[in-house]
């Protein structure tokens, strides 16, 4: 066994662990009821009364969200590490690939059409992922292999015209489903309950696995596809089930939260900047890392405007575009 | 001695361009083999058929009499140690983890290394002169240093096989020696068989048992470096002038490129 990779995976894991709680503790803790922190500690530890107002605000509205937000986190930080990986381009993520535009055409489609958000927007989510992405390698390879300027490339071409297709299909939509998809353009997290959430992980839960158990051949393919493949890893398999996982997760967080930016890009640049390259460290990293993340700009979304909420899209862009600047600069240096 | 490597009637196109025309020949175990040509010849795509990374569109590979068809990526590499001809950029990783990497077709998904890998990829290192590197970030190095721990970690691969794509390319005179003579080393020390592409015919006519020379996908010439190293063969396959004679340090032959300027005006012009 590797004792120096192993506690090194575990501390980093147990460090990020911690702060995933605090982050969750916090966004139980705020909101526009329930401001007295006592009765909600009483509520959170078993004590209080089960069945009052602060209660099921907790359980059944902060509680459900505040692990969306965290899952969703966790799966577009491992995206984007993923797509970093794999295509050694540090601006690469399920956005870029035009996979989070694949997805959201499939899932607008699934709205208009009215379906339920599982299975009927889910899986057209996912077929509208898996679309764009056989779409982009092909339009890539001119043979089987995966090579990477012309996949950014034609990431970049797909999104345009999946974001055409988007705003086709609103300026076709009337009614009050416009208000839905608009605030779902910007990436929302407010309609949650139980259910979803426990479907959500059933599926994010085995591809995180998968990607984990990838992790050692995922460092080889930093080395280069050539000499990654000369010390034994299949580049085509390894590349496609990468590819595969990480479009499944990010369509199935697509259609439950909608398309936010820059949780993939600012993430696993940070987490590798403090915690090294090796993705044994940094694939949990990024789970518990992105799942923080997302759950505290979750809470600055519900909490900083007067009235309401914004979408928390609006947060990640707006924490996520310049911290990505100034860690692109200094990673250069 | 026996066959380590039979390639037989290999040929490979990309799309509708055919860079390798029914290519047959066989390497012995143990010998450093060197393949020589003009740009484009379609060395380097032999390479990749031998170590099985590119699959040929017709023929076969075998490695000691069995075909590389069929075989993981995993068990091969455990046979065959590639050195590309590109040196990777950005690797966020500092020398003892690289090398450590060439252990990875023996250890498990996760590779997590074992007493036995750590030994091993001391011994490389000190083998290819890096140890004291071990800590140094790979991105920090220079070119030369850089290529000796690529080696080590081809080396920790313990391959019967080690295929090198111009290793000495870039690097400066010392290096080039220092990269040759660890070959040689390697060869003679473990058996281990040394196929090489080459621009440098007089390090390659220095070091090679066997040389094979291409041109446009095919072979124009095979055997020992005073068979192939003639100047009509040569000028025939780089379409320059050249002048062949002795090597003074080693009886093999020496060639000089003969500058246009330097040739005699032609008679009746």
């Amino acid at each position: 066994m590797n004792h120096r990779v192993v506690k090194r995976t575990l501390n980093v894991s147990v460090l990020l662990c911690l702060v995933l709680a605090s982050s969750a503790v916090l966004g139980l803790f705020t909101g526009s009821t329930g401001q007295n922190p006592w009765e909600v500690l009483a509520l959170i530890t078993g004590r209080g009364d089960p069945d009052s107002v602060t209660a099921s605000i907790i359980w059944r509205i902060r509680l459900p969200r505040v692990l969306l937000a965290s899952m969703i986190g966790a799966t577009l930080s491992l995206g984007g590490l993923v797509f970093q990986t794999l295509l050694r381009n540090p601006i690469a993520e399920p956005y870029v690939l035009g996979i989070s535009g694949g997805s959201a055409v499939g899932a607008i489609l699934g709205i208009l059409l009215g379906l339920s958000r599982f299975p009927g927007v889910a899986s057209f989510a996912f077929a509208g992922s898996m679309l764009t992405l056989l779409l982009v390698v092909s339009i890539s390879s001119g043979q089987s292999s995966v090579r990477k300027d012309s996949l950014i490339l034609a990431g970049v071409m797909v999104n345009a015209f999946c974001s055409s297709i988007i705003m086709f299909m609103v300026s076709l939509t009337r009614d009050s489903r416009l208000h839905n998809i608009l605030f779902w353009l910007m990436g929302d997290l407010s309609i949650t309950d139980q259910k979803q959430v426990l479907i959500l992980f059933g599926v994010l839960l085995p591809c995180f696995v998968v990607l984990f158990l990838f992790a050692n051949s995922m460092n080889l393919l930093l080395m280069g596809e050539d000499m990654a493949a000369g010390m034994g890893v299949d580049v085509r398999l390894i590349s496609l089930a990468l590819l595969g996982t990480t479009s499944l997760m990010v369509s199935a967080t697509v259609c439950h939260s909608g398309l936010l930016g820059f949780v993939g890009l600012v993430i696993p640049h940070l987490l590798r900047l403090l915690f090294g390259a090796d993705h044994r460290v940094l694939i949990p990293a990024c789970v518990f890392g992105g799942a923080a993340y997302l759950v505290l700009c979750d809470l600055v979304a519900r909490t900083l405007p007067a009235h309401g909420e914004m979408p928390v899209g609006v947060v990640t862009a707006m924490i996520g575009a310049p911290l990505f600047i100034f860690l692109l600069a200094k990673s250069r240096r | 001695m026996k066959p380590s490597l039979d390639v037989r009637n290999v040929s490979l196109a990309y799309g509708k361009s055919t860079v390798l025309r029914d290519i047959s020949f066989s390497v012995r175990e143990g010998e450093f083999f060197i393949i020589i040509g003009p740009n484009g010849s379609g060395k380097s795509s032999l390479l990749k058929v031998i170590a099985g990374i590119a699959r040929p569109g017709t023929g076969d590979v075998e490695l000691f009499g069995r075909p590389l068809r069929g075989r993981s990526r995993k068990a091969l590499a455990r046979a065959i140690a590639v050195v590309p001809q590109t040196q990777p950029m950005d690797v966020p990783f500092c020398v003892a983890e690289v090398v450590l990497m060439g252990r990875s077709p023996y250890m498990g998904l996760l590779g997590m290394e074992s007493p036995e890998d750590l030994r091993v990829a001391e011994n490389a290192m000190s083998f290819t002169g890096v140890s004291e590197l071990a800590r140094r970030k790979f991105d920090r190095l220079s070119t030369g240093e850089r290529q000796r721990v690529l080696i080590a970690r081809a080396i920790c691969q313990q391959p019967r096989i080690m295929v090198l794509d111009e290793p000495t390319a870039s690097l400066d005179l010392a290096h080039q020696v220092h990269i040759m003579e660890l070959m040689e080393r390697l060869r003679s020390h473990d058996g281990t068989t040394i196929i090489m592409v080459s621009h440098d015919l007089n390090l390659a006519a220095m070091y090679a048992d066997r040389l094979l020379l291409m041109r446009s996908g095919k072979i124009i010439s095979a055997g020992s470096p005073g068979e192939v190293l003639n100047y009509e063969t040569l000028e025939r396959a780089y379409g320059c002038v050249l002048l062949v004679d002795g090597n003074p340090v080693k009886n093999v032959p020496r060639i000089t490129l003969v500058p246009a300027h330097a040739l005699p005006p032609k008679s009746g012009g």
